[in-house]
């Protein structure tokens, strides 16, 4: 059903354009002929039921997948401006990487300093100035806003944060190397109700300057914090459309029982 | 802290103050046609119905987009459901102000029938309850509110008493009754028009405390 009346809901420019994608992890395929175009500058969620492939889908735009050599991408994700094909085996994917940056569902801080967390990815680019260090931590924990709470113990260990604190952190860790598209997977299930308003107070605020794409299982925070909504099932792309149409009238029946919870 | 749906429903009260001043312009653009016997205001009146009608389906839709994506609680809830029932009121009211405007031009077919000095007063009235109920919304003031439910006696007083001499001079006067009847028809529309201000008041209490005053009862339905 991942047909082209999905692919764009908005006159947005695009960021990233996903072309008749197909995924398998060894002979199972995850993900069915997925067209899907990113809107720039924006909010993306992605929903549908446990193993439906919202996650998978996350997962190919930083070729996560990689990592496993019985993974199988067939299909494009064309990164725009430039249009290169994320998926192609030419392209570096820590290249990927630092374009499209990923925070997880659990909050993983590097055993190592608060300081040293967000300037990681800064260090794998080669930077070595101190200063220019200095300068895009303080930037990316701001963003995060993080930076009053950290701002007089930089330099200690990350685990000693609370929960939230460390999402956030993980969080300025992917923004310091200026990334044009986040991910986020399930960034709020391991959080309590106030560290979760933080983080998409934070999302909301974050989009003026980067293209995010978040999975969630919790519908009411795709219906709180996204602009466009994409409703997966088994592996296809049932709808996609601005996320104020997708809750008040999705056009699939599909789409309509699962947002009324008549299954998944 | 401040929430982002916060914004939202900021919006929502912006919207609905708007299109109270539309309803309020558009009453005094009726009873100004009136009685100043100009018919190009009355044709204003019934331009603004139009604007009005386009406000008040862009309101029920925000409504409706606020809790289908914030799935507003207590306060919030309370805010968003008074606001789509005074949505509502106001679309009422400008529908009335168009009657209003209607009934006038048949009135001003005719010669004066009497100088008008009970209506224009009834208008005032009606005006200051619609501008009052919203400015107690956008503030949440009970007191405030209150003093708009007052004024509403006020305005039913003049209403009877405007019908009661009307129908006097029915009486006397059978080539009285068309214009008589115009003038009825603008009195019962501007008493209506109270009612609805009077319930965008009742609102404004129910925001605040979650009680519903409406219909004189206290009492919870449950």
């Amino acid at each position: 059903m991942g047909n082209s009346t999905h692919q764009t809901p908005t006159s947005r420019p695009v960021k990233a354009e996903v072309k008749s994608l197909n995924f398998h992890y060894g002979k199972v395929q995850a993900l069915k002929d997925i067209n899907l175009r990113i809107p720039d500058k924006s909010v993306v969620a992605m929903i549908g039921p446990s193993g439906c492939g919202k996650t998978t889908l996350l997962r190919c735009f930083n070729r996560m997948h990689d990592l496993y050599a019985m993974n199988n991408y067939d299909g494009e994700i064309l990164l725009q401006p430039e249009g290169i094909n994320i998926l192609s085996s030419d392209v570096d994917p820590i290249e990927v990487r630092m374009r499209i940056s990923m925070v997880f569902q659990k909050p993983n801080p590097f055993p190592k300093t608060i300081f040293e967390n967000v300037a990681y990815g800064l260090r794998v680019r080669g930077v070595k100035r101190r200063s220019i260090l200095e300068e895009q931590v303080e930037k990316a924990l701001k963003s995060a806003a993080l930076w009053d709470e950290v701002k007089d113990r930089l330099h200690n260990l990350a685990f000693n944060l609370s929960g939230g604190q460390q999402q956030r952190l993980c969080i300025a860790r992917a923004l310091a190397i200026d990334p044009e598209i986040v991910l986020f997977d399930e960034p709020t299930s391991a959080l309590d109700p106030i560290a979760t308003a933080r983080i998409e107070e934070l999302v909301n605020e974050l989009k003026k300057e980067v293209s995010i794409i978040i999975v969630t299982h919790n519908m009411q925070q795709a219906a709180r914090v996204s602009d466009f909504t994409a409703f997966m099932y088994m592996g296809e792309l049932i709808e996609f459309n601005e996320t104020g149409t997708i809750f008040t009238k999705p056009a699939q029946r599909l789409t309509e029982e699962y947002i009324t919870g008549h299954f998944g | 802290m401040q929430r982002f749906f916060d914004q939202d429903l900021k919006a929502l009260k912006e919207q609905i103050l708007a299109m109270g001043a539309s309803v309020e312009q558009a009453i005094e653009l009726a009873v100004k046609g009136l009685i100043e016997r100009n018919p190009e205001l009355l044709v204003q009146v019934q331009e603004l119905e139009k604007q009005i009608h386009l406000t008040n389906r862009k309101i029920d839709e925000a409504c409706m987009q606020v809790l289908a994506r914030q799935a507003p609680l207590a306060r919030d809830l309370r805010l968003v459901l008074a606001i789509i029932k005074i949505n509502a009121d106001l679309k009422s009211m400008s529908r009335q102000a168009a009657n209003m405007a209607r009934s006038a031009k048949h009135y001003l077919k005719g010669s004066p029938l009497k100088p008008l000095i009970d209506l224009p007063q009834m208008a005032e009235l009606t005006r200051s309850m619609v501008r009052q109920s919203l400015s107690a919304l956008v503030k949440t003031d009970v007191a405030l509110s209150q003093t708009v439910m007052a004024m509403d006696d006020s305005v039913d007083e003049l209403k009877n008493k405007i019908v009661a001499e009307l129908t006097e001079m029915m009486k006397q006067d059978s080539e009285a009754v068309d214009r008589a009847v115009n003038l009825i028809m603008v009195a019962r529309n501007l008493e209506r028009m109270g009612d609805h201000a009077t319930n965008i008041a009742e609102g404004v209490v129910f925001i605040a405390s979650g009680v519903d005053i409406r219909h004189g009862s206290q009492q919870s339905v449950s």
